[in-house]
């Protein structure tokens, strides 16, 4: 049983089942998953679809922030891929054949990858400080997105390119495919080869893993290209969700999404020891917790009141000290008692 | 005792004096508001007279000396705001006028400049869409100490002196609102059961999106049959609408009609309610504000079954105001923008003319 409690999943895990269990008896209809034209449908099945690009981008941001560093222009990449591979099929000719769309898709996360090389620039080769580097990018990304889909929402009518974002397979959304893939890529890179201990000892200390060895340099360019390539591939899932692609609003303030589902999953904001897991966990948490206040009819002006009300409690569970605080305070609360019965009896 | 007097004398004096300048202080201060009122008819004599003058000036050399109007626009943000740039370039040149254009690109700074640059231009008339509403009082102050009248369009300024612009030209969101519902209350005037509707509201605490719903309760309350069961923001965009769709969809099985507070989240809708296997237009009835190119080319398709138009293409309206100003006209204070509704087969007629 202790040992349960100790597991770094223990409390993520709590969380999302208590979010879940207050959902299953606001309405029992939360839980029930019919079959509609050969794909799953219900709440569950909506918040997994939903909530694909924010896991992809926090699954790269916990490699960022494990690596001590943050990357706040996480919302900007996603809105910059979605636009330009919507430009590219709407600029294209032959609709939607699927060599346009891949041309599209290729595109888009070519540029997130060269993005991602900046930011890791940036920080590794210039030395900024990650929350300044990236918030170059954070900025200048909503004028690129806007330049790129000339301040204009590009709406795109290729049921190829949707298939991405929308598609079934197998009944499952295909979204859910591509974030299992990649995280079970982000899983055996970083567990079942020595890069994992690279990325988590640059964050302890990048001066002393690049005295013993390890080029700190490139580890920290590497996990920024790599939260590039996840936010890259998060805005082809949002902008193939609704087949349009909006510079101005795509991806807004993804990246505190990120960060906070990266805290809830237990990897600290000091770099060092991280859990990906925890991540995905901690954006499901987030986008249940989203669809919950659309299901329960909250009223839109408290709804951020509510939002931050969970958040808080969220992070206070969480908290070690918080919970020893509690621990403690129940036990000296208990001691005058338990002393009185044992003098009675 | 002699000293004692002459000590008393002294201070009698002082209190004398005191009295003196208190009440000199008073007197300033009673009189203080007489200057300021002066100050301010003059003021105001002042903006009405560059119009008198403008008049004669315009009236006497028609030929020789064009109008001319400086426009200081938000920027290029959108589709709406693009078509606004443009009808307001086209009418300019079809009135005549020369028309010195700015893009604030969505920043203040860059907008209070191109108004300053105006003024030292001495252009006839400054029209500008301010990008927020506050902070506008010291360079409208400058405008009309200058002389030159200043017409607001699309977006209204929060300035108390409202001598400090001559109209305000745009849309009217709660009349926008109760277009909306009152086709609603039209399609359900029959209606024996509950319409359950559900509401995409546009980003909470802005102006379209309280005017809108304010404008639209307002008209429904008429029939108890219609109830709004779930209202939510969508943010104006269409992965929210979507999303918030999709939840309404799972939580309530009987929606019969979609308001939503603009085309974008109407469309995002429109996904997630084929994505459950509903016809819109059909299975749930829509309801949307804007009428830009997207919207109408779903309403032709019957998929929104009305749009409530919100029209950018205010430049001959404003045109109109300009020479209204110029020849020393009382205009109103505010000008609502031309704009009409469009059920499916009238937006499948409008489509292939419509300019945005």
């Amino acid at each position: 049983m202790n040992r349960i409690l100790k597991h770094h999943l223990f409390w993520p895990i709590a969380v999302l089942a208590a979010l879940l269990l207050f959902n299953f008896l606001y309405s029992s209809d939360f839980f029930r998953i019919g079959m509609r034209g050969g794909r799953l449908f219900g709440s569950l099945i909506d918040i997994l679809n939903f909530g694909a690009p924010l896991i992809l981008v926090a699954i790269g941001m916990t490699l960022v922030i494990a690596a001590k560093g943050i990357d706040l222009s996480v919302g900007s990449v996603v809105a910059i891929s979605g636009a330009m591979a919507c430009l590219t099929i709407s600029k294209g000719t032959g609709g939607d054949s699927l060599a346009l769309v891949l041309t599209a898709a290729g595109a888009a996360l070519g540029l997130s990858l060269l993005l991602g090389l900046w930011n890791g620039f940036l920080v590794a080769g210039a030395g900024i400080q990650p929350i300044i580097a990236t918030l170059i990018l954070m900025v200048a990304g909503r004028g690129i997105a806007q330049l790129i889909t000339d301040g204009q929402i590009i709406t795109v009518n290729s049921p190829k390119y949707q298939y991405i974002g929308s598609g079934a397979l197998a009944g499952l959304p295909f979204s859910i495919f591509i974030v299992l893939a990649l995280f079970l890529l982000a899983s055996l890179l970083t567990r079942k080869t020595a890069l994992g201990l690279f990325i988590e000892s640059v964050g302890v200390s990048p001066r002393a893993s690049r005295l013993a060895g390890i080029r700190s340099g490139w580890v920290i360019a590497a996990v920024y290209v790599f939260c590039g390539f996840c936010a890259g591939i998060a805005g082809l899932i949002l902008s193939s969700n609704v087949a349009s692609a909006d510079g101005n609003n795509a991806g807004q303030w993804y990246e505190l999404d990120a960060i906070l589902a990266v805290v809830i999953g237990g990897t600290s904001l000091n770099g060092g020891r991280f859990y990906l897991t925890g991540t995905v966990i901690g954006a499901l948490i987030i986008q249940t917790l989203t669809t919950t206040i659309y299901m329960t009819g909250v009223p839109p002006t408290i709804t951020l009141v509510v939002k931050a009300f969970v958040v808080l409690a969220v992070c206070l569970i969480q908290s070690e000290t918080f919970r020893q605080a509690l621990v403690q305070r129940w036990k000296t609360r208990r001691y005058p008692a338990e002393r009185e019965v044992a003098r009675h009896v | 005792m002699k000293m004692f007097g002459k000590k008393w004398g002294v201070l009698a004096a002082l209190i004398a004096l005191m009295l003196a300048v208190a009440a000199c202080g008073g007197k300033n201060e009673g009189a203080s508001p007489s200057p300021s009122e002066s100050s301010k008819a003059p003021a105001a004599s002042e903006s009405a007279k560059p119009s008198e003058s403008a008049k004669p000036s315009e009236s006497a050399k028609p030929a020789d000396k064009k109008v001319v109007l400086g426009f200081a626009q938000v920027g290029a943000e959108s589709a709406w705001r693009t078509a606004n740039t443009k009808s307001i370039q086209e009418s300019a040149a079809q009135a005549g006028f020369e028309l010195k254009f700015s893009d604030a690109q969505q920043k203040q700074e860059n907008q209070i400049k191109a108004i300053r640059s105006f003024i030292q231009q001495k252009v006839d008339v400054i029209a500008f869409s301010p990008v927020v509403e506050s902070g506008w009082d010291t360079v409208l102050k400058e405008a009309k100490d200058a002389g030159i009248p200043v017409i607001l369009t699309d977006r209204a300024v929060d300035s108390k002196d409202t001598s400090l612009y001559r109209t305000f030209l745009g849309s009217d969101f709660v009349e926008e609102g109760r277009k909306a519902g009152q086709w609603l209350v039209d399609q359900y005037k029959d209606a024996s059961e509950d319409v359950n509707i559900v509401e995409l509201q546009g980003t909470t605490g802005s102006a379209p999106a309280n005017d809108r719903m304010a404008g639209f309760q307002e008209v429904i309350k008429t029939n108890p049959h219609l109830k709004i069961i779930a209202s939510q923001t969508g943010e104006f965009t269409r992965a929210k609408g979507k999303e918030v769709m999709q939840a309404f969809l799972q939580a309530h099985k009987d929606i019969d009609v979609l308001y939503a507070h603009n085309d974008d989240m109407a469309l995002g809708a429109i996904q997630a309610i084929e994505a459950a296997g509903l016809k819109p237009g059909t299975d749930i009835k829509i309801i949307s504000v804007d009428a830009v190119k997207d919207g109408m080319q779903a309403a032709s398709e019957g998929k929104i079954n009305f749009i409530v138009e919100c029209n950018p293409l205010l430049g001959p309206q404003l045109m109109e105001a300009v020479n209204a100003v110029l020849e020393g006209k009382e205009i109103p204070q505010r000008i609502v923008t031309k704009e009409g509704t469009f059920t499916s087969e009238q937006a499948k007629e409008a489509l292939p003319t419509r300019q945005y």
